[in-house]
């Protein structure tokens, strides 16, 4: 079997459903291969894109996401996606074909030294230099992207390589001899654990991404619930627990609920579970949480204590340690004082918008929650868009809010929601953006429309790049310095690409507008033009501690 | 503070870009690098040399190290008894009133001269950190025009 033929038998035994990926010279014969497999196919208008496609089909069914690009520009087109996702932990495979093994170091056309370039973005790349390893490095791959703290991993395929015959033998198993994460916690440190929880009277649960890449919303809800504990998420943490339950704070931190901060900064005890202490939650570092013991769960030894002290660190997978915790906790905290004065933060200063003359970004937030009933997957871009994203919709589902969190990749959104929307077919999938990032990657509309995958778009359109006014003019006297931007007509635009333009103007309009979008069974662009110096708050200066917010104080 | 580590990795293209490229990206400081085969040519060893401020940062830099799905494992010597060896080639100028002299620095330190050109000597001198330390500073009186060194070497 030639390689090219490899390469799509063992994506089909890895059960790989779609693959989001751009034809060029280095990658003739795989997508010679591609003409009649039994495999769906999405070809995107940029390389970018199809890595963020493959980005949010994995984060939206939990599934490894596939990419394909050629070599040289293909190839470094890719690895802003890439980047996206290994900054996240989501499981991706990337594929990229390489010049011939003969021209490898020529400087030949469309080259470029790839799994050098992704090195440090990825977690594990491979040149397959002989079509013998290609099957067994595919496995790899699919199983390294997958297994412990999750993450991309690119395979480099040489164009002769993709033409080379070989015997297809599919191996049975994986071994790598540097490679086995520790999935159960030591049984010392859950009885440590479960120990310091039993003498907690202000604990908090602090849940990230983990929870959700773990499969572990069910064990934190148990566990808050059994300890009578409030659970507070990070960006990546949002929907692995209820936000309509009464023990959530909401997310934490730069832009958190002022609740949430402040039972950080009040805890004697906090319950770190697959999160990662990122300088975005943490604010001034020295200052966070003063008062409180931690205990860290992380899959990745390398998260715990690297910005923090912790007090008892647990290596595990998350729903794996909390499975064993649950069985060790007997006496629950001692909480009702504790829950009564988070009451009172919640009454004092809940999250509060004030309507101004355009629409309120907030407003229409609460909207899509109403119209979609809470059950529609969110994506976003990056900025205000996404901060309003986090705050205003209330998730109550894993894999549901859908956002580039470490790297903050603006141009996300778009080609995530149209990976999410394949994943997740019966499910409304809205992309929340800017006029600024919406235009990173607006190119998407043909695909959308030649594939018929309906997502819809909101864009919170205020004509500026509206995060980093909002700081220009918190922090640097209301320069604004080249973030005022211009954009097309979105309407006439997403008509052009046979798609549905939709502007809104008045509050009063925003509701049917969404209610319209809903009913019609194509790609919707909603324009929505807002208050355009509306500010995201609360806010934590960067810097500051976290329960030094300014603004959005009722 | 600088800190001994000793790392065993599959012996593959690309496999020390990838232990380099964690230093600089992490912004980790290495002082000196050893790589060779070892009895199985599958496996490499390195010995490293790293400075951290702190032991927080060694204990990132092993962690982040053990990451690396080609990195098999990894040893601190920090505080574990070990042995270490450093080999290190001087070329050294002199002129024949001095020999006596420079032989007797030698002698202490089994170092030796393994090719003379002229009055320029090529010295050859093995020993752990100390003993290379203290033979420098007893050669520091001659011309040293060039020194070459292998780094450390660590075993436990």
């Amino acid at each position: 079997m030639k390689g090219a033929n490899i390469l799509i038998e063992s994506l089909l035994k890895e059960n790989v459903e779609v693959i989001f990926g751009y034809p060029g010279g280095s990658v003739l014969p795989i997508f010679d291969a591609l003409f009649d497999a039994p495999v769906k196919f999405i070809l995107p208008r940029h390389e970018q894109a199809a890595a963020h496609m493959a980005d949010g089909y994995a984060r939206a069914t939990g599934k490894v996401g596939v990419c394909l690009a050629t070599s040289g520009p293909g190839a470094t087109n890719l690895t802003t996606g890439i980047a996206t996702a290994y900054m996240d932990s989501i499981p991706m495979v990337a594929i990229t074909g390489q010049v011939k093994t003969s021209l490898i170091g020529n400087d030949a056309f469309q080259e470029a030294d790839v799994t050098g370039i992704t090195r440090s973005i990825t977690k594990h790349n491979y040149l397959v230099k002989d079509v013998r390893d290609l099957a067994r490095t595919i496995k790899e791959a699919f199983h390294i992207a997958r297994t412990g703290r999750p993450g991309p991993v690119l395979i480099d395929i040489p164009v002769d390589v993709q033409q080379q015959d070989t015997e297809f033998v599919w191996p049975e198993e994986v071994i790598i001899r540097g490679y086995k994460p520790t999935y159960f916690g030591h049984p010392g440190q859950i009885k440590r654990c479960a120990k310091l929880i039993s003498s907690a009277k202000k604990p908090v649960i602090y849940a990230g991404g983990g929870v959700i890449s773990s499969g572990a919303h069910r064990e934190v809800r148990e566990l808050a619930e059994k300890i009578q504990a409030p659970v507070t998420m990070t960006l990546m943490g949002l929907g692995s627990f209820p936000e309509t339950h009464e023990l959530s704070l909401g997310m934490l931190g730069m832009h958190g609920t002022a609740y949430a901060n402040h039972a950080i900064m009040e805890a004697d005890l906090i319950i770190a579970i697959g999160a990662r202490f990122d300088d975005r939650v943490t604010g001034r570092i020295d200052a966070f949480a003063p008062n409180a013991k931690v205990i860290h769960i992380d899959i990745d030894p390398s998260s715990i204590s690297k910005n923090v002290r912790v007090d008892i660190p647990i290596v595990g997978d998350v729903k794996h340690v909390l499975g064993q915790l649950l069985e060790e906790i007997k006496d629950t905290c001692d909480t009702p004082a504790w829950i009564k004065t988070i009451e009172g933060w919640k009454k004092k200063y809940p999250l509060v918008y004030k309507d101004k003359k355009r629409i309120s970004p907030q407003y229409i937030m609460e909207e899509i929650y109403e119209v979609t009933k809470g059950e529609a997957i969110i994506t976003t871009e990056v900025g205000q868009n996404q901060m309003w994203a986090a705050q205003w919709y209330k998730y109550t589902h894993p894999r549901s809010f859908i956002s580039s969190g470490g790297l903050g990749t603006m141009g996300f959104g778009f080609p995530a929601s149209m990976g999410a929307k394949m994943g997740c077919p019966d499910k409304q999938v809205f992309d929340i953006a800017g006029d600024g990032s919406i235009q990173m990657n607006i190119q998407e509309l043909a695909t959308c429309v030649c594939n018929k995958i309906n997502v819809k778009v909101a864009i919170l359109n205020n004509g500026y790049l509206g995060m980093v006014r909002q700081w220009q003019e918190l922090f640097y006297k209301k320069r604004y310095s080249y973030t005022c931007i211009s954009g097309p007509d979105f309407v006439k635009l997403a008509e052009s690409y046979g798609a549905v333009g939709i502007r809104v103007t008045k509050k009063e309009e925003v509701r049917k507008a969404l209610e319209k979008a809903i009913s019609i069974d194509n790609v919707v662009f909603i324009d929505f033009h807002i208050e355009q110096e509306e500010n995201v708050f609360p806010m934590v200066p960067a810097g500051e501690a976290i329960n030094r917010m300014i603004g959005g104080m009722a | 503070m600088r800190h001994t580590i000793s790392v065993t990795v599959e012996n593959k293209p690309g496999v020390l870009a990838r232990v380099a490229g964690l230093f600089s990206a992490r912004g980790y400081n290495i002082a000196s690098l050893a790589v060779s085969e070892t009895l199985d040519p599958t496996i490499s060893y390195m010995t490293m040399v790293v400075e951290a401020q702190d032991e927080k940062i060694l204990e990132q830099i092993k962690k982040q190290l053990n990451k690396l799905i080609d990195v098999i494992t990894v040893t601190d010597f920090t505080k574990k008894e070990h042995v270490d060896r450093e080999l290190v080639l001087l070329k050294i100028k002199y002129s024949a009133k001095d020999k006596a002299k420079i032989e007797s620095i030698l002698d202490k330190y089994a170092a030796k001269i393994v090719s003379r050109k002229e009055n320029v000597a090529i010295i050859e001198a093995m020993g752990d950190q100390d003993q290379i330390k203290q033979l420098l500073s007893g050669l520091q009186q001659f011309e040293i025009q060039e020194m070459v060194r292998t780094g450390k070497l660590a075993i436990a």
